[in-house]
């Protein structure tokens, strides 16, 4: 099927730095203010707070984290706030070495899905993980919310700086 | 279930390059042209287009499947722009298909295109707004960490080892070499050149990722009575399948996309298939990591769960083994222009039911193939079933 | 029932700010860059589909209408000199903010071409703006182009 296949024309970086090609460069910078809406107004107040929160679903019987106002499968709205533990569980985790765009970084960060007790089985938050050497890390390793002080809260996920191994 | 049957008739593509001279549109229209004349079909003949383009972020244009229409022929025609992320190269069809089964339309022309390398400095950075933007985004996220915390989570509930896995990569990147428009096809490439490549986040390495490519492919959709004018070895689409699990992706089981089974399931039903390992002798699951074949593979029902890794080990997955897989190279060999990587799979097994692929030639006379894609926000499955 | 009747506690639902920063490099294309290296010289050029009859300024790689590929024998050079078909007179920037003097724009339909080609107006005003102004494109100097649209730095009354 060769004769299918149309001869596209491939450049290498080089046909850009040593000006072969003609560019045009565009930077885009869309600012947003976005509603947190209800469930996420209400979890990044709780952070604020130390604490973590959840929705409950009366019908399903699952409680939510991240909490969200209507259940996506019994198709309702959700009932109640629930305030689950500062601990967990490791679903699964990374050890980082770029940023976004690839640029390497200096000290490796360790991402993580962590599921949080009281939540129901298997939900979930992304977060970090400090305080414990890659290798020493394992899928289902007992953690705990390392938090912000109080006064630096802002209510944002990051007012819980990482996750750290309890024990 | 009252639908018309729908054959694919022709197939056309650019080559797959990291960065391309040709703007979107272009590309576009390379591929749309190539097809067409394959199956010696003017533009007049065709009677809605349906496209597949991801990110509008990549081109960094307003409206992006409407700024592509004209290149993909759809001037002045009815025309649908689907996207379902990286599973859009495998929706764009399936949507193609109910335009013809429906009765709408004889000949559709279904084109995807990507055109990435415009984003600077990386077209990682496309990819930020991935992550929710209230409980994510601000613990400084990348790409890269979704498919590391998947694949570890993969890893750890089978016990497999990097160099389970690693071999997909091998595999792939040496099947690639046998197609014309590939980008990274390496007849020479070894399991010891993947493990040995930069570790970005472990347990993903440099080789286990697919690259960066600009690239667009186009079929031509035809119903039943007119397919059979126009080639005497239509191909049919037996089978279409599409599913969506939760955005709340730190909710659900990563070791298993259960959106592929059940994506798997409609089209499987369509097909009449019923014992999926038996009667198929083909399959392109996508392959953007070399872990995501294993993981498909086994939602695709082609092998028990956590068993994939073994099968390839023991040559099943080669050309000449049993249930072939990837016998284009995939997207770790061909390239990865993200919508119209999955249709490059479903071109393939165009290609494959007609004898027509070549060096890649799979033996033994194959009469049924299965593509299938995955993206979004990582939980769309998208399967489409071929047969002879 | 709503799902603001079931909540209990009213909650500050509150703001969380961003931005999505994105900078892109655009190639120019297989026929574009052709076009913009003929801008450079001070020419303008088109591309023709003979099937369909139409000329396409500025020029395209294929033509929309039939989807035939405009190769070589395709491109002709297009004239400076057209009319104009449209035209407005802008007060205000891209951020809504008052421009210091109006800025004329309009769409010129070049001697040869099927379509328009949107540019700056000179030498246009109240007085004399009308659908049908002969105009010729007005070239930076040599050494002041690009490969870029602002080759030509505006259209002008003939």
């Amino acid at each position: 099927m060769d004769q299918h296949v149309f001869p596209t024309r491939g450049l290498s970086e080089k046909d850009f730095s040593e000006h072969r090609v003609l560019v045009e460069h565009w930077a885009l910078k869309a600012d947003y203010a976005w509603d947190t809406g209800v469930a996420i107004g209400g979890y990044l107040q709780g952070l604020k707070q130390g604490k973590l929160l959840a929705r409950h679903c009366n019908r399903c019987r699952r409680t939510l984290i991240p909490p969200r106002m209507f259940c996506e499968e019994c198709f309702c709205p959700t009932d109640d706030w629930v305030e689950l533990q500062n601990t967990g569980w490791v679903k699964t985790f990374s050890l980082s070495n770029v940023r976004w765009d690839m640029v390497r970084l200096e000290q490796p960060e360790m991402p993580a899905v962590v599921a949080i007790d009281g939540a129901s089985p298997g939900m979930g938050i992304l977060h970090l993980l400090g305080e414990v050497e890659p290798k020493a890390v394992a899928i289902g390793m007992r953690v705990q919310a390392v938090w912000k002080p109080a006064a630096e809260r802002e209510g944002s996920i990051t007012d819980i700086r990482y996750f750290k191994p309890i024990g | 279930m009252g639908m018309r049957r729908v054959a694919v008739v022709g197939a056309g593509m650019t080559k797959f390059v990291r960065r391309a001279l040709e703007t979107g549109r272009e590309l576009a229209f390379e591929a749309a042209s190539k097809a067409l004349e394959s199956c010696e079909l003017t533009l007049d003949q065709v009677e809605a287009v349906v496209m597949g383009t991801a990110p509008d972020a990549f081109d960094g244009v307003h409206m992006k499947g409407e700024w592509l229409s004209d290149g993909a022929g759809a001037w002045g025609k009815p025309y649908m722009r689907g996207y379902v992320g990286g599973g859009t190269g495998v929706f764009a069809p399936a949507q193609g298909w109910y335009h013809v089964a429906s009765g709408l339309f004889d000949i559709c022309l279904v084109v995807c295109e990507e055109k990435m390398s415009p984003v600077q400095p990386h077209p990682q950075g496309a990819f930020l707004t991935i992550f929710d933007n209230f409980t994510e985004r601000a613990l400084g996220p990348n790409l890269l960490w979704i498919f590391a915390l998947e694949m570890n989570a993969y890893m750890q509930r089978y016990g497999l080892r990097k160099e389970d896995i690693a071999q997909v990569a091998v595999k792939n990147k040496r099947n690639a070499a046998d197609h014309p428009a590939s980008l990274l096809g390496d007849r020479t490439i070894t399991l010891k050149d993947i493990l040995d490549s930069e570790v970005l986040a472990w347990p993903v390495q440099r080789l286990d990722v697919s690259p960066v490519t600009d690239g667009a492919v186009a079929l031509v959709l035809a119903s039943e009575a007119v397919a059979r004018r126009i080639t005497s070895k239509p191909v049919w689409i037996e089978g279409v399948g599409w599913n969506l699990d939760t955005a709340y992706w730190t909710d659900r089981d990563l070791a298993y996309p259960t959106y592929v089974e059940e994506a798997a399931r409609m089209a499987y039903r369509m097909a009449g298939i019923t014992e999926p390992h038996k009667q198929i002798q083909i399959a392109e699951p996508y392959d953007p990591f070399d872990y995501k074949e294993l993981h498909h593979l086994e939602g695709l029902l082609l092998f028990p769960k956590g068993k994939a890794p073994e099968a390839t080990a023991a040559g099943v997955t080669q050309r000449t083994g049993n249930l072939p897989v990837c016998p284009s190279g995939g997207l770790l060999g061909v390239g990865n222009p993200i919508a119209a990587a999955g249709l490059m799979k479903v071109a393939e097994l165009f290609w494959q039911l007609r004898g027509e692929a070549g060096a890649r030639q799979v033996p033994g006379d194959p009469r049924r193939g299965v593509a299938q894609a995955w993206g979004d926000l990582m939980q769309v499955g998208t399967v489409v079933v071929m047969g002879r | 029932m709503g799902i603001l009747h079931s909540l209990e506690h009213p909650v500050e639902a509150g703001v969380w700010r961003g931005s999505i920063p994105l900078q892109h490099r655009y190639t120019a294309g297989v026929a574009g860059e052709r076009f913009l290296r003929g801008l450079k010289e001070g020419k303008i050029y088109g591309t023709r589909c003979a099937r369909c009859n139409y000329t396409y300024v500025p020029a395209r790689l294929y033509c929309e209408r039939c989807l035939s590929h405009l190769g070589q024998q395709a491109w002709l050079e297009i004239g400076l000199e057209g009319e104009v078909l449209s035209f407005t007179e802008v007060h205000i920037d891209p951020a809504g903010r008052p421009l210091d003097k109006p800025r004329w724009v309009g769409l010129i339909r070049l001697r040869g071409a099927s379509g328009v080609l949107m540019h700056n107006l000179e030498g246009v005003t109240q007085e004399n703006a009308r659908v049908g102004l002969a105009v010729k494109a007005v070239f930076r100097p040599a050494k002041e182009r690009s490969g870029s649209i602002n080759d030509i730095r505006h259209f002008a009354p003939a």
